[in-house]
């Protein structure tokens, strides 16, 4: 019996070993947690910020062009109309065709192919703003198509059949480089324009303003609505069986798969009451519908969390139910539920499934103007655009990501910052 | 030790001019009893102290006297408790005007997270007892003075309530309970969470008190009791042993479970 001679502080000693060995195994699991998450996110983030860097700088054609009024046939006084009338499209090609001197149909043809259509709007929106051009020669940065665009930003000097453009192109693209025409710019089209068939005239403006809108509906319906369920819940309802079945169902409904809230909304919202579909006025309610259980949960969580002496000193000076709610618990409730409101929408701001159903994924040009214009929403448009074939919609799907995760970002920030203020009010 | 059977409170439960009359009241929680058949006077403008071991049913009897016990929803109350007269159980009674007449302070100093002027002037607000700004600053003003803080916090009235010393912070409880203008206040173990020097504030803030309201104040502190108060109630198990003027309950305690705990047998 070798263990009663030991005395106790000995056995404390052997004991040590193996606690202080348990919790270095600990701390070493903890860090490898902890740096895996971050490894991921570094990947994440520089696989994004690789891909997507590009598609803010687009490729133009730096070019002296002599604007024709007799070849476009309008004079100064020409009114919008008549501009917008005029063959600017034509009239690039001719100018093209006199710099480069292409052989036949089918080198003309490669060359136009190498202009966006976007560089005749381009022309005609500089002539509309300033009649004045008709007759000159102007400089300006026309639109290179997304072959050219993609070739100049990556495929240069790679061999021919790894990308669209063929040799004859390559040889003016090249000559082109020597005069110092082709260079890239900001892509402000990018930010200003809407969907497009073009990946260079595509742009986020139209998925953005439709985010806003929906983002916009889902608040105002969702916030004020899980608010007051939150509190009815919490500080007024009956303790009894159906109170305890509408809570079984809130949680439940938090994890109901969201694209069933799609399902629910395309039913209910559009078969049965008729709202349009397509557009962030059904988007909001759909989202509105997924974002209210992560209200209401947080929101009673952050009423819970009010310490129970406020109220008693609030009942004690003959607060009435209402007073020492609305005075004492909601306001200390209220960081914490602004805190779940905003997971709640950034989490909405991310949601692609629901609305697949409702019809946002459809192809919308034009940028909405109000809640019930047809429209179509960040993660959506980045969906669209990652299904497109062109290869210059992959970049603009990693542009549009970023983006949307520097929404997300600004928003969880502004979650933050909000809550520190509002806490720091005593 | 055990609940008595048929048991009647030793000494002299009631008195003279009772501001407050609890008749056989009987609090459960659930299906467990807490408080067996008390029955006590509380006279108009005396101190009475509630003493008796942990879990005896002093607090809990406190606080059916301003209905705080509606809160917790398996609390039930029977037998009645009359203020001036009037059965503050009737289902006619409002516990809103209830507690303004009743206030009471708590255990832990337990201020608004509000500045020093607002935790005052709440009580007063809500019950529309200031008709303008002016009137509102002076009865935050009477209100501090009377609770010994005005000279503490005079210039500072609109910083954090919570940013004071606890024994201020229990002042401060104090001085909002006393704006309301209530006729009893209750109070809770004011003292256990403070300091000596603290406390001995509170003790002397009680006895000026008394002049213009009536307190029942629950209290661990046997000797608080016999500074602060006339009369003294002790409770056991629920049970409403012996009542009887503070200085004879620590002289001549007439039931052997009083005289146990105030030797200090128990408790």
């Amino acid at each position: 019996m070798t263990n009663t001679s030991m005395s106790t502080r000995e056995k404390v000693e052997k004991s040590m070993v193996r606690r202080r060995a348990a919790e270095k195994r600990f701390r070493v699991y903890g860090m490898a947690s902890v740096l895996f998450g971050l490894l991921c996110l570094v990947g994440l983030f520089g696989d994004i910020i690789n891909k997507g860097a590009s598609a803010f700088r687009q490729t133009v054609i730096q070019t002296e062009i002599l604007i024709d009024a007799d070849y476009l046939g309008i004079n100064k006084k020409a009114d919008d109309q008549e501009i917008r009338n005029a063959d600017f499209e034509g009239l690039i090609k001719q100018h093209f065709k006199k710099l480069v001197q292409p052989e036949g149909r089918s080198e003309r043809r490669m060359l136009y192919s190498m202009i966006s259509a976007g560089a005749a709007w381009q022309l005609q929106e500089a002539v509309m703003l300033n009649p004045s051009l008709l007759g000159q020669t102007m400089s300006i940065n026309l639109i290179a198509d997304d072959d050219v665009d993609q070739w100049f930003k990556h495929d240069r000097g790679t061999e021919l059949h790894n990308n669209r453009m063929n040799e004859t192109q390559v040889k003016w693209l090249e000559q082109w480089i020597e005069q110092g025409m082709l260079k890239t710019q900001f892509n402000t089209l990018f930010f200003v324009n809407g969907d497009s068939r073009e990946p260079e005239l595509a742009g986020i403006r139209g998925a953005i303003t439709g985010t806003f809108l929906t983002l916009l509906v889902t608040f105002l319906l969702s916030f004020p609505i899980g608010v007051a369920a939150a509190i009815y819940l919490e500080e007024f309802a009956p303790r009894n069986k159906i109170t305890e079945f509408v809570e079984i169902n809130i949680n439940n409904l938090a994890a109901v798969p969201s694209i069933t809230f799609g399902l629910l909304g395309l039913a209910i919202f559009i078969n049965i009451f008729g709202v349009a579909r397509s557009t962030p006025l059904i988007g909001g309610l759909v989202l509105t519908l997924m974002t209210l259980p992560t209200i209401i949960i947080s929101g009673r969580a952050a009423i819970k969390a009010v310490p129970p002496s406020i109220r008693e000193a609030a009942f004690g000076l003959g607060a009435s139910k209402m007073q020492v709610v609305f005075h004492h618990v909601l306001p200390l409730a209220l960081p914490g539920m602004l805190t779940g409101t905003i997971i709640g929408m950034a989490q909405a701001l991310g949601e692609t499934a629901p609305l697949l159903m409702i019809g946002m994924v459809a192809f919308v040009v034009d940028v909405p103007g109000f809640v019930n214009d047809p429209s179509t929403v960040l993660p959506v448009q980045i969906f669209l655009w990652s299904d497109s074939p062109e290869r210059a919609f992959m970049e603009r799907t990693s542009g549009a990501i970023m983006v949307l995760l520097g929404f997300l970002v600004t928003m969880n920030t502004a979650a933050v910052m909000l809550r520190r203020r509002l806490e720091r009010r005593w | 030790m055990s609940i008595i059977e048929n048991h009647k409170t030793n000494g002299a439960a009631f008195c003279e001019n009772p501001k407050l009359k609890a008749r056989d009241v009987g609090v459960f929680y659930g299906e467990k009893q807490a408080i067996f058949d008390v029955s006590l006077d509380i006279g108009a403008n005396e101190v009475i102290a509630l003493i008796g071991p942990s879990g005896c049913g002093k607090s809990t009897f406190l606080r059916c006297l301003n209905r705080m016990n509606d809160t917790i929803d398996i609390c039930q109350i029977r037998g009645e408790i009359l203020l001036d007269g009037e059965n503050i159980y009737d289902p006619k009674v409002d516990v809103v005007p209830l507690r303004a007449r009743v206030g009471m302070v708590f255990q832990k100093p337990n201020p608004f997270p509000k500045s020093i002027y607002d935790n005052v002037a709440y009580g007063p607000r809500i019950h529309g007892l200031a008709h303008s700004r002016v009137d509102l600053d002076e009865i935050v003003e009477k209100s501090l003075q009377r609770a010994g803080l005005w000279n503490e916090v005079k210039d500072r009235l609109h910083s954090p309530g919570t940013g004071l010393s606890g024994g201020q912070q229990q002042r401060l409880c104090i001085a909002r309970t006393i704006a309301v203008d209530p006729e009893v206040i209750l109070m809770d173990e004011p003292c256990s969470a403070l300091d000596p020097i603290a406390t001995a504030k509170i003790e002397e803030l009680i006895d000026e008190l008394r002049e213009n309201y009536t307190i029942a104040i629950v209290t661990h502190s046997m000797q608080q009791a016999a500074r602060v108060s006339q009369r003294t109630a002790y409770f056991h198990l629920g049970q409403l042993i012996e009542v009887n003027p503070t200085d004879q309950v620590f002289t001549t305690p007439q039931h052997t479970l009083t005289e146990a705990y105030i030797t200090g047998r128990f408790g």
